[in-house]
């Protein structure tokens, strides 16, 4: 990979500063499938977080208990040093996380612009009664959400296909729209469920380049989940790596390159 | 035994004869969506088409036991051409759409069925008496006749012999494939066109065997495609992918209208039981989604 | 295709969200209008009036309302007659025993009342959907008209069976004639389509369509299903009170109950499958189609056998029809007449090229 997160002299757009997030002993079992066992790790803001691990460590259900889509039967998560009661996908949405997911979820029968502006909803005040009627509100918000959602897709490089249904586009271009939907939100943290996932090299670039100006320049706080190996060296600035639904690994990429239990899970070493 | 016990009895035992009816009913609709994930909205017109068929065959001269096969090979070749004409064009198209055009399926049939052999009301004489057995009356006091018994066992030994093909055979296996997923079981060889038309031949044979039974009991008319949708409940009670969940469901269903409509439907004047199971349906749908033996399914993310 | 669309430039994001950003739909938008109110009331005849015109206005109303729920949110229904009578009834006995309400109030009124009934049938949506949802949604259409007709208050204990609706009273005139009539649907129609296409292409329209597609990614962005899902049920049962009223009290003349069974919820389902679900549009075409299909079949019946056609011969072809229409428009365009027509919009736009 080219891509290369911060070149020596330049500094980052916002310096990499408290925990945002705070995981302490998740669990998450389903019926008699250990998913997660007491995982803890944090997330700094600012900070480019990968989770790495072989198929099937928990990953994703690591995000989706951030997320608020699963609750886990123990542990406490911690917002901003805040404990947080039961996270449901709304309150995560509230609180400013949002994500993107492996299978794309875009709705497909609309189109790029369209998504983009949905993901605007948290921000939209006015009710039915105003949008009927085209009160100045409503007129208001919805130049605004154009405005926004105008801004993302110049900074994905997506006008072009701006008023295309989503469903009708290939999948490199599919996935950039879901990040443009998640950003539409303005969201402080951002999970991103593979982002990556059969994208040939040139798209992997462009996203990698995408992720990197996003958390520069809006300083978003990314959670990744990737499998590209030198993805991740690249851009992330701290590393946790799951296996089989426990935590091998925390800590900068080259720690946890030469990590014997790393590379032990990766190798399929019996343990 | 005192006389309001043997009434509530007797309008039990009313109650589960014609739930088991609509259990039968309800088990064409199991029987093609666990074979092909395809909700059959057609299922009470085929109902209809079948018995009016029948029933038409004989007025035309064919005495019963000619008509009967007859009438069986008219089913199966509307399951051939439904498989042909609307199921195969849309494969792998969502489920709405699907359901849809079952939808459109189904006005066709009732369609087809009254152009070919007109509105009138039909009897359809079995050859079974339906008066009470008089010694079972002398007996417990209750009133059954032998067609109630003949469509009690009719009914049972029908659902039983497809519970066991389900699970017990290979034929089975690969229609429970068919419905997981179409492209999959294509990718592993099962014969799609041939499992559809056996599903379907087999849904059209439930099909007239419930219209014979019913149309025996109540004449056959327009009004049997009504009876369909009551079967509507009995699925989302039992849950659509359980057989034997069809079977409770469908006494349940039964029971509980003729009782509200006996105990409750004085208060109003009656009518309760043209809404009551969609009520109850309701209910179970607020507290048990996938009815009472179905399958929970989850969606992954 | 009259008029090309390419080369039009717009300049500011307002002008590309109007409702119809290019000034030649907007010309043609108000040519319609003109043509709606000023020409069609001195130049149809009382039969199209009547016959034709008012119903199918009356019937485009709650097709959008169907539109809305199974359309752009994605939630099936089968029970808009029941809304249909319940906005019907209300409006009848709103009439009735308040002295000097006005139409307009008491038909807004009625569809009030329809979509707090729909908001309270609308609870199952939040726990099931696709055909689990149509059947309590039949529950609905089978319990508002038992409820409407066993509780005889509703029917003013009339026991003739025939109840005939008030006149329609505005500002002192009694609108009565064929065209008269016609300008209060067709006002009460404009104004219905116009608050729905804002709707549709709005937030709420996007929110709507989120739940839809991909309710988990709905959820994910913040959009609270319970609202919006309770939302789509309330606004599309109000436009079938609504439609239900006016369809009474300017169509039938008369409200029963018998005249809102479950045949003619099947029939506001096929006006929205076969007019294009998910479109503004596609409620007018569907409700046109459905209404002047079984018309058309009688003048070629007419035309081919020299007499009328025995009525049930007519109706069993005309099931017959809808069903392989509605087949032949899953398998080969699930998106309706709309989408034809969108279709052939694009294929001119790009003409004499073909892609």
């Amino acid at each position: 990979m080219n891509v290369v997160a911060h070149p020596a002299g330049m500094t980052r757009g916002f310096p990499i500063g408290e925990p945002v997030l705070e995981l302490d002993g998740i669990s998450l079992r389903f019926g008699g499938v250990h998913a997660l066992t007491n995982i803890s790790f944090n997330v700094l803001a600012h900070e480019i977080r990968a989770i790495i691990g072989p198929n099937g460590a928990g990953k994703s259900s690591m995000l989706n208990v951030i997320g608020g889509l699963y609750t886990p039967q123990e542990g406490t998560i911690r917002f901003h040093g805040e404990k947080l009661s039961a996270m449901t996908p709304g309150k995560a949405a509230h609180l400013g996380i949002g994500r993107t997911f492996q299978n794309i979820a875009l709705f497909k029968r609309m189109t790029v612009l369209e998504n983009i502006m949905a993901g605007r909803t948290l921000y939209t005040r006015a009710n039915f009664l105003e949008v009927a009627l085209q009160l100045p509100r409503a007129r208001a918000e919805e130049i605004e959400s154009r405005e926004r959602a105008e801004e993302i897709i110049e900074f994905l490089e997506i006008q072009h296909i701006r008023k295309m249904q989503v469903s009708r586009l290939p999948y490199g271009l599919q996935k950039r729209v879901e990040l443009g939907r998640a950003l539409a939100a303005q969201p402080k943290i951002l999970l991103l469920d593979e982002p990556m996932a059969g994208m040939n090299v040139e798209e992997k670039q462009d996203m990698c380049r995408f992720i990197l100006d996003v958390n520069d320049h809006y300083g978003t706080t990314m959670v990744l989940i990737e499998h590209d190996m030198g993805v991740v060296m690249d851009i992330s600035d701290r590393v946790v790596v799951l296996d089989y639904g426990k935590k091998i690994g925390d800590g900068t990429p080259e720690e946890v390159r030469s990590n014997q239990n790393v590379i032990d899970a990766y190798l399929g070493v019996a343990h | 035994m005192g006389y309001e016990i043997l009434f509530f009895i007797e309008v039990l035992v009313g109650g589960l004869l014609s739930g088991v009816m609509y259990s039968l009913v309800a088990l064409g609709f199991v029987l093609i969506y666990k074979a092909s994930g395809v909700f059959n909205f057609a299922q009470g017109a085929m109902v209809f088409f079948a018995v009016l068929s029948l029933v038409g065959f004989m007025e035309l001269g064919l005495p019963f036991w000619a008509a009967l096969p007859v009438t069986v090979v008219l089913m199966v070749g509307v399951g051939m051409a439904t498989e042909r004409f609307v199921l195969r064009p849309l494969v792998n198209q969502n489920e709405d759409t699907l359901l849809m055009a079952t939808i459109g399926l189904a006005f066709v049939l009732e369609g087809l069925a009254q152009l070919a052999w007109g509105v009138e009301v039909r009897r359809l004489d079995l050859g079974i008496p339906d008066v009470p057995i008089m010694w079972l009356a002398d007996l417990t006091g209750i009133f059954v006749s032998t067609l109630d018994i003949t469509i009690g066992v009719v009914a049972s030994v029908m659902v039983a012999v497809l519970a066991l093909v389900f699970s017990r055979t290979k034929v089975g296996l690969g229609l429970r494939a068919v419905a997981d997923s179409h492209a999959a079981a294509l990718s592993i060889g099962i014969p799609l066109k041939h499992i559809w038309v056996m599903v379907w031949a087999a849904a059209g044979i439930v099909a007239l065997t419930a219209g014979m039974l019913w149309g025996a009991r109540s004449g056959v008319q327009f009004a049997l495609v009504g009876i369909a949708l009551k079967a509507l409940p009995v699925l989302i009670i039992g849950g659509f992918t359980s057989v034997p969940g069809v079977i409770v469901a469908g006494l349940i269903v039964g029971a509980f209208e003729k009782l509200a409509e006996v105990y409750i439907g004085p208060y109003f004047g009656g009518g309760i039981e043209g809404w009551a199971p969609y009520m109850l349906a309701v209910v179970f749908l607020m507290f048990r989604s996938e009815g009472l033996f179905g399958e929970r399914i989850i969606r992954r993310v | 295709m009259l008029y090309r669309q390419a080369g039009t430039f717009k300049t500011s994001y307002a002008q590309d969200q109007r409702l119809l950003p290019l000034r030649q739909d907007r010309t043609m938008m108000v040519a319609l209008l003109l043509l709606a109110f000023a020409v069609i009331p001195f130049s149809a005849s009382a039969y199209w009036l009547s016959a034709i015109l008012i119903p199918w206005l009356a019937l485009s109303v709650v097709a959008m309302g169907q539109n809305i729920l199974m359309g752009y949110a994605g939630q099936l229904s089968l029970g808009s007659a029941g809304f249909m009578a319940a906005g019907a009834f209300a409006c009848y006995n709103l009439m009735l025993r308040v002295d000097g309400l006005p139409f307009v109030v008491a038909v807004l009124l009625s569809g009030l009342i329809a979509a707090a009934i729909g908001i309270v049938f609308g609870l199952p949506s939040l726990r099931v959907r696709g055909l689990y949802l149509a059947v309590a949604t039949l529950a609905s259409q089978f319990f508002i008209v038992w409820v409407i007709d066993k509780f005889g208050w509703f029917k003013n204990y009339d026991t003739s069976g025939i109840i005939t609706t008030q006149d329609i009273v505005m500002f002192g005139h009694i609108f009565a004639s064929p065209a008269e009539t016609y300008l209060v649907v067709l006002t009460f129609v404009v104004a219905l389509t116009w608050l729905a296409m804002n709707m549709a292409k709005g937030s709420v329209g996007r929110n709507w369509q989120a739940v839809r597609d991909m309710d988990v990614a709905a959820e994910v962005m913040g959009l609270s299903l319970l609202r919006t899902k309770l939302q789509a049920f309330a606004i599309s049962s109000f436009y079938c009170g609504v439609g239900g009223a006016l369809f009474a009290f300017t169509y039938l003349k008369s409200v029963e109950p018998a005249a809102f069974d479950i045949n003619l919820s099947f029939r506001i389902l096929f006006m929205v499958i076969i007019g294009g679900l998910g479109t503004i549009l596609g409620s007018f075409l569907g409700a046109g189609f459905i209404l002047l299909f079984p018309v058309f079949l009688n003048i070629l019946f007419h035309a081919i056998f020299g007499k009328a056609v025995d009525a049930t011969i007519t109706s069993a072809l005309e099931q017959v029809i809808f069903g392989v229409l509605i087949i032949l428009f899953m398998i080969y365009e699930p998106l309706g007449m709309a989408k034809l027509w969108q279709n052939f919009l694009d294929r001119m736009r790009r003409w004499p090229f073909r892609r």
